[in-house]
């Protein structure tokens, strides 16, 4: 517990609709504790803009708990603000020192058009995990859990790209805006399992075809991606996603149709 | 309102066979022509849709997070129980079942409780098969961990993880179904009302939080998977956004509300540190395995834990229950934290907190074995608190986290409205009075995968529901209404932010429905509720307009609904005259401090039937029979 509070000046983007335009306001934030999280201190913001008769900032938010995958927000121009492997609702004001700028924006990506303010649409990374970022199993259909034996060591490599919490870190922090880190998440948890044989190069061949067509941009290995991610995704899952991706398209040439 | 929990004859061991049997289907051809409304994408609402899709229903499924993924099914941490004794450690079916039962201090329906034992089995099958990444041991076998109320090792569990994992394979299946066009997916999309046409619900109202667009859905079913009510005390661990108003909508339109008083107040969570404490951050039960839980042997000791001689500790949950020590179940411990705390031993600003030791589990197991099985819930601690648990001990306190209460429903997982289910969390049916650990997981997806795809086949094939469009003029009245309120909340133009209100209810309901509740506190909540919801009406201040996204528009709608459940928590908790698991009246206690039952006068389900506005809710009584395990007092000792 900190005894001392500290005051802040805090420049957030507010965008009243899809179709309006935006800018930057200038907010001075008094009296925020340092054990505040990032959100509560927005949250006191709120509350002082209600009282004043202003609408308050519409942001994402929703465990609180850095596992929901909902909070976003570019904080002085970083995905999920300054401290590595945390989610904006895991960061607390202790990382910050009284008199600070703080600058406030959304995810900023072609593919994620601004709902309001600092809220984005996201939908497009739910539509790369329907196009093939499953198993393909009925409810019934399945063995006895340990009829599958799976080594430790694929199980935590699985495991390790499984944490992906969606929320597209990734791809507000990649200067192409590329959802690689993200698809390939996916790709290489499933492709690690004995599970996700059968589907692997139709998975990868389809998931990455459909983040083609929502509008992301292409990997170039930036790296930008793994340093915001919360979870610390090695980007070390895009090659693999690609070598799984030529794999696809090489099978579909020598059988003469599609993966 | 008539109870009939149509629970099937026969031995316990077949009564769900059997009512497979015997229950109607539905023939593959003609499942498209039947709508399913789901409602909810987290575990039991995310399975129920994916499954009834792969079935060949039109299935509609709506959310109000931004991605089905995002549903609070995903912050579970610890794990989920199956009764596969894959331990050779003496578990079964019947041990899982008698577990559970004796957990929820035997409030619970045993047939139900059966089913989900036997469930259990095939939900880990399910998950497996899907990808989600258990735990595994060397020979790559499947790993468990032992959770509170069970002397067997049962959880499966992904790192810390368990609940996102299980939600991502459940959130996938249902992606899929999405993408093959058999599920249609309204996400940013909260229900406010249930149609009922000719006594069946045929349909819901739903406000696009986009657009503000408020338009009516017709189905021949409905299911509600919508969570818990647990943000009724504003903090808890639930997530910002969990709301009751789902399942309070359906009760005003004539559902009945199980046991609402059953709240669990979960033992290990990170102590509040300011007045800005937005929620409450649960660490997982399954760190009980390894830590100690211990407070000083003197009131009002100031010592830092390290000065403080292992003499002078009191390891209280080793000392009252030395059978299952550390892993004594979560009402249990929750109670024994507070009890040290009122007695003037607890740790941390205020006094509100008791430690969680992991010393002697890194002296025996080694730092990395600990981080291996905790690592990310320290990261999650210390990110916090700023407190290395590695160095010093954990401080906890419990917070509310679940609701055993819910929607009543009979065996078929159906409400007291034809046509309407309720899964998961949402109703009232397997925890009695009392959530063990790892239990969540597991009757979300039992009911979602397994049961109610089936149930709903039973009911289509049952009522044959007559085809119905959205035009008809119940949809047209149920939007009004809805609009009218909603135009409602936005011209009061108060003073008061929702927030504080919502603090004001969630200290009421702390302080005289929470851990420890008297006759008395609960008359003073009575009389003070009706108060702040008049307030609330007369004063709050919701900016903004209805056709855009607006946030405190959405807190209003879902606070309003507390406010009134609220009541009937207190309502519900002052008939109760005895203890029995998470409601715990200070009145009723055996010598020791324990919860007494009245099971001559209390062994049944409290299911309140809505008589109207302004009107006393009437009290329906389900008899709870214990035919397999017989009524006893409760011992963890």
């Amino acid at each position: 517990m900190a005894a001392t509070t500290m005051n802040l000046t805090l420049h957030v983007w507010r965008q009243a609709g899809p179709r309006a335009d935006g800018r930057m306001m200038t907010y001075e934030v008094a009296d925020i504790s340092p054990d505040m999280s990032f959100l509560e201190m927005l949250d006191v913001l709120n509350e002082r803009l209600q009282e004043q008769g202003q609408e308050p900032i519409a942001f994402d938010h929703d465990c609180r708990e850095g596992i929901c995958g909902s909070c976003s927000l570019m904080i002085n121009g970083a995905a999920h603000g300054p401290m590595k492997g945390t989610a904006t609702c895991q960061l607390h004001m202790r990382s910050f020192k009284s008199g600070d700028a703080i600058y406030v924006e959304p995810w900023r990506s072609r593919a994620f058009p601004i709902v309001r303010d600092l809220v984005v649409d996201r939908g497009a990374l739910d539509r790369i995990i329907a196009a093939g970022g499953y198993v393909s199993v009925r409810t019934g259909a399945a063995m006895d859990g340990n009829a599958i034996p799976i080594p430790k060591a694929a199980a935590d490599a699985a495991m390790d790209a499984a944490q992906c919490i969606g929320c597209g870190a990734c791809v507000a922090a990649c200067p192409n805006g590329s959802a690689s880190l993200f698809t390939a998440a996916k790709i290489a948890h499933l492709g690690l399992l004995p599970q996700g044989q059968p589907e692997r190069a139709r998975r990868a061949h389809r998931m990455v075809d459909r983040m083609d067509d929502e509008g992301f941009g292409h990997c170039t290995l930036y790296g930008e991606c793994q340093e915001a991610c919360p979870k610390e995704i090695s980007i070390d899952t895009i090659t693999r996603m690609n070598r799984d991706y030529i794999a696809a398209g090489v099978r579909a040439a020598n059988e003469g149709g599609a993966a | 309102m008539e109870l009939n929990s149509k629970i099937p004859t026969g031995p316990i061991e077949q009564k769900w066979d059997k009512h497979r049997f015997e229950m109607k289907l539905v023939n593959p051809a003609n499942r498209r022509k039947y709508t399913v409304i789901v409602v909810g994408s987290g575990l039991a609402g995310g399975a129920a849709a994916a499954t009834l899709g792969e079935l060949g229903y039109n299935v509609k499924c709506f959310c109000f997070q931004d991605s089905p993924r995002r549903a609070h099914s995903i912050a579970a941490q610890g794990g989920i129980n199956a009764a596969k004794n894959y331990q050779n450690d003496g578990d079964s079916v019947y041990r899982l079942f008698y577990d559970t039962v004796k957990g929820g201090d035997f409030r619970a329906r045993e047939a139900n409780v059966y089913r989900l034992a036997q469930i259990s089995v095939n939900v880990i099958d399910q998950c497996v098969a899907q990808g989600v990444p258990f735990a595994r041991e060397y020979g790559g076998l499947l790993d468990n961990r032992s959770f509170g109320g069970a002397q067997v090792s049962r959880t499966f569990y992904a790192r810390g993880q368990t609940g996102q994992q299980l939600l991502l394979g459940c959130y996938q299946a249902l992606e899929k179904e999405i993408d093959r066009g058999s599920v249609t997916m309204y996400p940013r999309t909260e229900m406010l009302d249930v149609v009922i046409v000719d006594g069946q619900a045929r349909g819901i109202v739903v406000r696009d939080m986009v657009t503000g667009k408020i338009e009516a859905h017709a189905a021949d079913a409905v299911i509600l998977g919508t969570g818990g009510y647990g943000n009724v005390f504003f903090l808890s661990t639930n997530a910002k956004g969990s709301n009751a108003t789902a399942i309070w909508r359906a009760h005003k339109r004539g559902a009945a509300f199980a046991n609402p008083c059953y709240t669990q107040i979960h033992p290990t969570c990170i102590p509040q540190s300011g007045e800005h404490q937005s929620k409450l951050t649960l660490m997982s039960e399954s760190l009980r395995n390894d830590g100690r839980v211990w407070v000083p042997k003197q009131k009002g000791d100031t010592r830092g834990p390290a000065e403080i001689p292992e003499a002078e500790r009191d390891y209280y949950l080793e000392r009252k229950y030395p059978s299952f020590g550390n892993l004594a179940p979560r009402d249990i411990a929750s109670r024994a934290a507070k009890e040290a705390c009122d007695d003037g031993r607890g740790v941390g600003p205020g006094g509100l907190g008791v430690y969680l030791d992991f010393a002697d589990a890194i002296r025996r197991l080694g730092e990395d074995r600990i981080r291996e099985r905790y690592g990310n819930l320290f990261e999650m601690y210390e990110r916090i608190t700023d407190e290395n648990p590695y160095k010093v001990p954990m401080r906890i306190y419990p917070a509310v986290h679940y609701t055993m209460g819910g929607l009543w429903v009979d065996y078929n997982l159906q409400s007291t409205i034809p046509g309407l289910h309720v899964i998961g969390e949402a109703n009232f049916s397997d925890h009695g009075a009392n959530r063990l650990g790892a239990s969540a997981l597991m009757q979300g997806l039992s009911d979602g995968y397994f049961v109610v795809p089936l149930t709903i086949g039973h009911y289509l094939a049952d009522t044959k529901p007559k085809p119905i469009a959205a035009d008809h003029p119940a949809f047209a009245a149920a939007v009004r209404e809805t609009s009218e309120r909603t135009r409602q909340l936005l011209a009061i133009k108060g003073k008061r932010t929702v927030d504080s209100i919502h603090r004001e209810l969630g200290r009421l309901m702390w302080d005289y429905c929470g851990m420890a509740r008297t006759a008395d506190g609960l008359r003073h909540a009575l009389a003070e509720i009706p108060k702040l919801r008049d307030e609330f009406w007369r004063d709050v201040n919701v900016p903004g307009s209805g056709e855009q996204l607006n946030q405190a528009l959405e807190k209003a709608g879902r606070v309003a609904d507390f406010l009134e459940l609220a009541e009937l928590m207190c309502r519900d908790a002052l008939h109760r005259e005895e203890s029995c698991g998470g409601h715990f009246r200070t009145e009723y206690q055996t010598e020791d401090g324990e919860a007494k039952r009245n099971d001559d006068a209390f062994a049944y389900v409290a299911a309140w039937e809505f008589a109207g506005e302004g009107q006393a809710p009437v009290l329906h009584k389900e008899p709870l029979a214990f035919e397999y395990i017989p009524l006893a007092q409760r011992s963890y000792k």
